[in-house]
């Protein structure tokens, strides 16, 4: 059996979930000593394709070859045993445990027959283990008092004590600073020169630009091409992961807008978004997008009243409204469906028919005196509407898929009557048809006259849905689109490359934005 | 797995009725519980299964309940409230000490309540609008500073002399069922309905499962949260009613250790303390199981710390028997 040039090398890897496809025949491989970027789009099989390296997925199909040799990872331990270790954007960590324990957590040194803990020849090799990666910071620090930046550079060393020699790195810099990503990236090369192997996915063109050698792009689940970075360019690489046509999944329906409903002034949230202006129209569907932590959902939280915007005007029809709750906002008629349905849109262990009622038991009851009956019939017409699957409503919501929650959600809001709802990635988490379904009730509301504000960072919703679009980059909106006018590559571009214009912008937000670091610390 | 069923089928907005689901209910095994107390308390004692037992008996013990049903609310909300015991003890105070000052009794017993009221809506006014300050921590210090402002007040020093007729709270009887045992019955029908039947109570239910989904549905949740501790601190100042009335004069240390009896209760009647879980007669049979157990003990000759071993160990067997029903239960295919 002949060496491999490869430390790593995967052939035709598929992973099928109920419904979805998430990875179709991928391949991918990793020479030692080599930064290799990994990009594509949000749902690209990215994070299935992760999951599958370090042994918390098995593959339906395909080989997976450490060294030329095939391997089979049952469980994650299996893949740190050869030395694969993964460190991800949200660094999960011990934050009151000081940086020595944090590296050694569950493989501590011991001593003697009591195993008592040797602290000293621990935080010996844990400041070895730093010294060797160049951060200038001791191994007793508190973990929670240091930077995001510097905890990844913590579980850096945390691989390295397991001597880790493929180290996938999880869109690290994504909350990072500019000033932070730099030290990311003297580190990561640090590591490239010890001849471990890297596995950078970025949403970042500049990251990979700086640090990778090579780049592979998957999209759709599905391997498309392997170049190395000096002979690709941006353009070919925003093409390469976007570059797929619509599918017949959104039938744009023809609809009459109407007068402005809604416009947003200027709002700014001090160390999330700054000068968020739009405006939206009866039977408009305007999409905002961005990528992951570009201040969208803030932005929304600001309109719905979550955690209020500091500075601006929200108007509708024409008056200006003040939102300081969620209470506040139903009742001048801005409803929201959030993000993460499970913690926020639904009391799960509830029946369907009591969480369809929540927004609107005043409705249904006289000095706080419940009508059940009216309430019953109520909730059993809305399910109805949006053609909820359940035997009843008594169905509890928990038993249901995520597509079935998302439509008890859905009606939710239309239980209060409104002029204005907030979609904040409707379709997360929802398998194709049910997707197909969601798209369907979306297209009704701005049928019925809705104002519609659609959250998305998948592009093929928000071109085949919108007619207009705002995208937003760091807090800021970088770009006003007509759907009918533009491209994805255009949105792509708006989202995510750095403009010269923008950069004295950007570096502006940089002071503001490092203002939210304190409170990050201290979580 | 109700995807796979014909899509068409409507969704029923009628219950059904399911009599595996109406005996699979945790108060039916206190039921059985309440019935093998009452049984060991007829072996003990010959007089005991009397009429009378079951009217006039109660009065002995019914005082603590007029919390149990606030504190069953807070524990539905997903928190407690242990400073109760001392709620009681700084109204009874403060009342005793404006009669002796001159002030007409009724008067008195309206300060009573009002200062219960307040102690209330100081808890919840600090839970509901400081985030940082965690509902444990809140009451434990009111706990201490109610007690202190008691203490301070009247020096371990007993105050009473009331008028005759305010003995008639604690001791009298409307047509042969004593005033308290009435006052019971109004009140857990009044926290029953407002519970189950009211759109303030499926908030708080809702609350206790998931804060921040109530947030979002446009619940008022702060003026929720103030609502249900003010709502324990006025109960706990009838409580101090009842009880300073029974006992004739009161102390600064009145009332000592009830929060514990009383969460006890309300867990032992099913109330999870993760919260948003739990029915009004759950708790109403365990007032009556640790009320007769205790009253049982006494026939037998036991010591009072031989009842809070009992009682302990209920409460442990109890909790770990609601467990395993809900192991059984989560069978059903979560998706």
């Amino acid at each position: 059996m002949s060496e491999s040039q490869y430390i790593l090398e995967m052939r035709d890897i598929t992973k099928t979930f109920p419904g979805v496809r998430a990875l179709d025949g991928v391949r991918f491989d990793l020479k030692p000593g080599e930064i290799h970027g990994l990009m594509g789009e949000n749902g690209a099989g990215k994070s299935t394709f992760i999951k599958i390296i370090t042994g918390v997925h098995s593959p339906d199909a395909g080989e997976l070859l450490i060294n030329g040799q095939p391997m089979e990872f049952k469980r994650p331990l299996d893949a740190q045993k050869v030395g694969v270790a993964a460190i991800y954007q949200h660094v999960t960590c011990y934050p009151d445990l000081n940086v020595a324990e944090n590296i050694f957590m569950g493989h501590e040194k011991v001593t003697g027959p009591t195993r008592r803990i040797d602290w000293k020849s621990m935080h010996a090799e844990a400041q070895a283990l730093l010294n060797q990666l160049d951060a200038n910071f001791s191994s007793t620090e508190r973990m929670g008092a240091l930077s995001v930046a510097r905890q990844q550079i913590v579980e850096i060393a945390k691989a390295l004590s397991f001597n880790a020699r493929i180290v996938i790195m999880d869109e690290p810099t994504a909350a990072l600073t500019q000033h932070e990503s730099e030290e990311l990236y003297r580190i990561t090369d640090g590591l490239r020169e010890k001849g471990v192997a890297v596995i950078f996915i970025s949403h970042r063109l500049e990251d990979i630009r700086r640090l990778a050698d090579r780049v592979t792009v998957f999209r759709d689940g599905k391997y498309i091409g392997c170049w190395p970075v000096e002979e690709i360019t941006q353009d070919k690489l925003i093409v390469a992961m976007v570059g797929r046509e619509i599918s017949q999944m959104f039938p744009k329906r023809v609809i009459n807008i109407g007068d402005e409903v809604l416009r947003v002034e200027n709002l700014s949230r001090v160390g999330f978004f700054r000068d968020v202006s739009f405006d939206l129209r009866k039977g408009e569907i305007l999409a905002l997008t961005g990528l992951v932590g570009a201040g969208r959902t803030e932005v929304c939280e600001a309109i719905y009243g979550v955690e209020p915007s500091d500075g601006g005007r929200i108007v509708l029809e024409g008056k200006e409204v003040r939102v300081g709750n969620p209470l506040d906002a139903l009742r001048v008629g801005i409803g929201c469906l959030p993000e993460d349905r499970q913690k926020q849109g639904l009391v799960l262990p509830w029946e369907i028919g009591k969480n369809i009622t929540l927004p609107s038991l005043r409705t249904f009851s006289r000095f706080t005196w419940l009508n059940e009956q009216q309430e019953h019939e109520a909730a059993g017409r809305l399910a109805q509407k949006l053609s909820v699957k359940a035997r009843s409503i008594f169905t509890k919501v928990f038993a249901l898929s995520g597509g079935n929650q998302q439509k008890v959600v859905v009606a939710k809001i239309l239980s209060r009557s409104l002029k204005v709802i907030i979609l904040d990635e409707p379709t997360k988490g929802v398998d194709v048809g049910a997707k197909a379904a969601i798209y369907e009730i979306i297209g009704d509301l701005a049928e019925q006259g809705y104002g519609i504000i659609l959250v998305s960072s998948e592009m093929p919703e928000v071109l085949g849905m919108s007619d207009r679009i705002v995208v937003m980059k760091e807090g800021r909106v970088t770009a006003r689109l007509v759907t009918s006018e533009t491209t994805q590559e255009e949105i792509l571009n708006a989202a995510m490359v750095v403009e010269t214009e923008q950069a004295a912008a950007q570096a502006e937000l940089q002071v503001v934005g490092d203002a939210p670091s304190e409170t990050e610390g201290a979580r | 797995m109700e995807d796979t069923k014909a899509p068409e089928i409507a969704i029923s907005a009628q219950r059904q009725w399911s009599w595996k689901e109406f005996f699979f209910q945790w108060e039916w095994l206190l039921v059985v519980v309440l019935l093998m107390v009452i049984g060991v308390n007829t072996w003990l004692s010959p007089f005991f299964l009397s009429l009378d037992t079951f009217i006039r008996t109660p009065a002995t013990f019914l005082d603590k309940s007029f919390i149990v049903f606030p504190m069953m609310m807070v524990i539905i909300l997903g928190k407690i409230d242990v400073s109760v015991g001392s709620t009681v003890a700084l109204s009874a105070v403060v009342m005793a000490t404006s009669y002796n000052a001159g002030v007409p009794m009724p008067v008195a017993m309206l300060i009573c309540l009002l200062v219960g009221t307040t102690c209330g809506a100081i808890n919840g006014v600090l839970i509901a609008k400081f985030k940082e300050l965690s509902f444990v921590i809140v009451t434990i210090s009111t706990m201490m500073i109610y007690r202190g402002i008691a203490f301070i007040i009247l020096e371990n020093r007993a105050s009473g002399g009331f008028p005759g007729w305010y003995a008639f709270l604690g001791w009298g009887e409307v047509a042969g069922i004593p005033v308290m045992m009435l006052a019971f019955i109004a009140v857990a029908v009044i926290y029953g309905l407002l519970l189950h039947r009211t759109s303030f109570g499926r908030v708080v239910f809702g609350m206790g499962n998931n804060a921040t989904a109530c947030r979002y549905s446009g619940v008022d949740t702060d003026r929720v949260t103030m609502t249900v501790f003010t709502l324990a601190g006025l109960m706990a100042a009838i409580t101090a009613l009842f009880l300073t009335s029974r006992m004739g004069s009161t102390r600064p240390n009145v009332a000592m250790g009830y929060e514990l009896e009383v969460i006890a209760m309300v867990v032992l009647g099913g109330v999870s303390t993760n919260g948003g879980m739990g029915r009004i007669a759950g708790p109403i049979l365990a007032i009556f199981i640790v009320g007769f157990l205790s009253f049982g003990m006494g026939l037998a000759n036991l010591q009072a710390p031989v009842v809070l071993v009992v009682i302990g160990l209920l409460l442990i067997v109890s909790v770990l028997a609601l467990r395993v029903r809900f192991t059984v239960k989560k069978k059903k295919p979560v998706v």
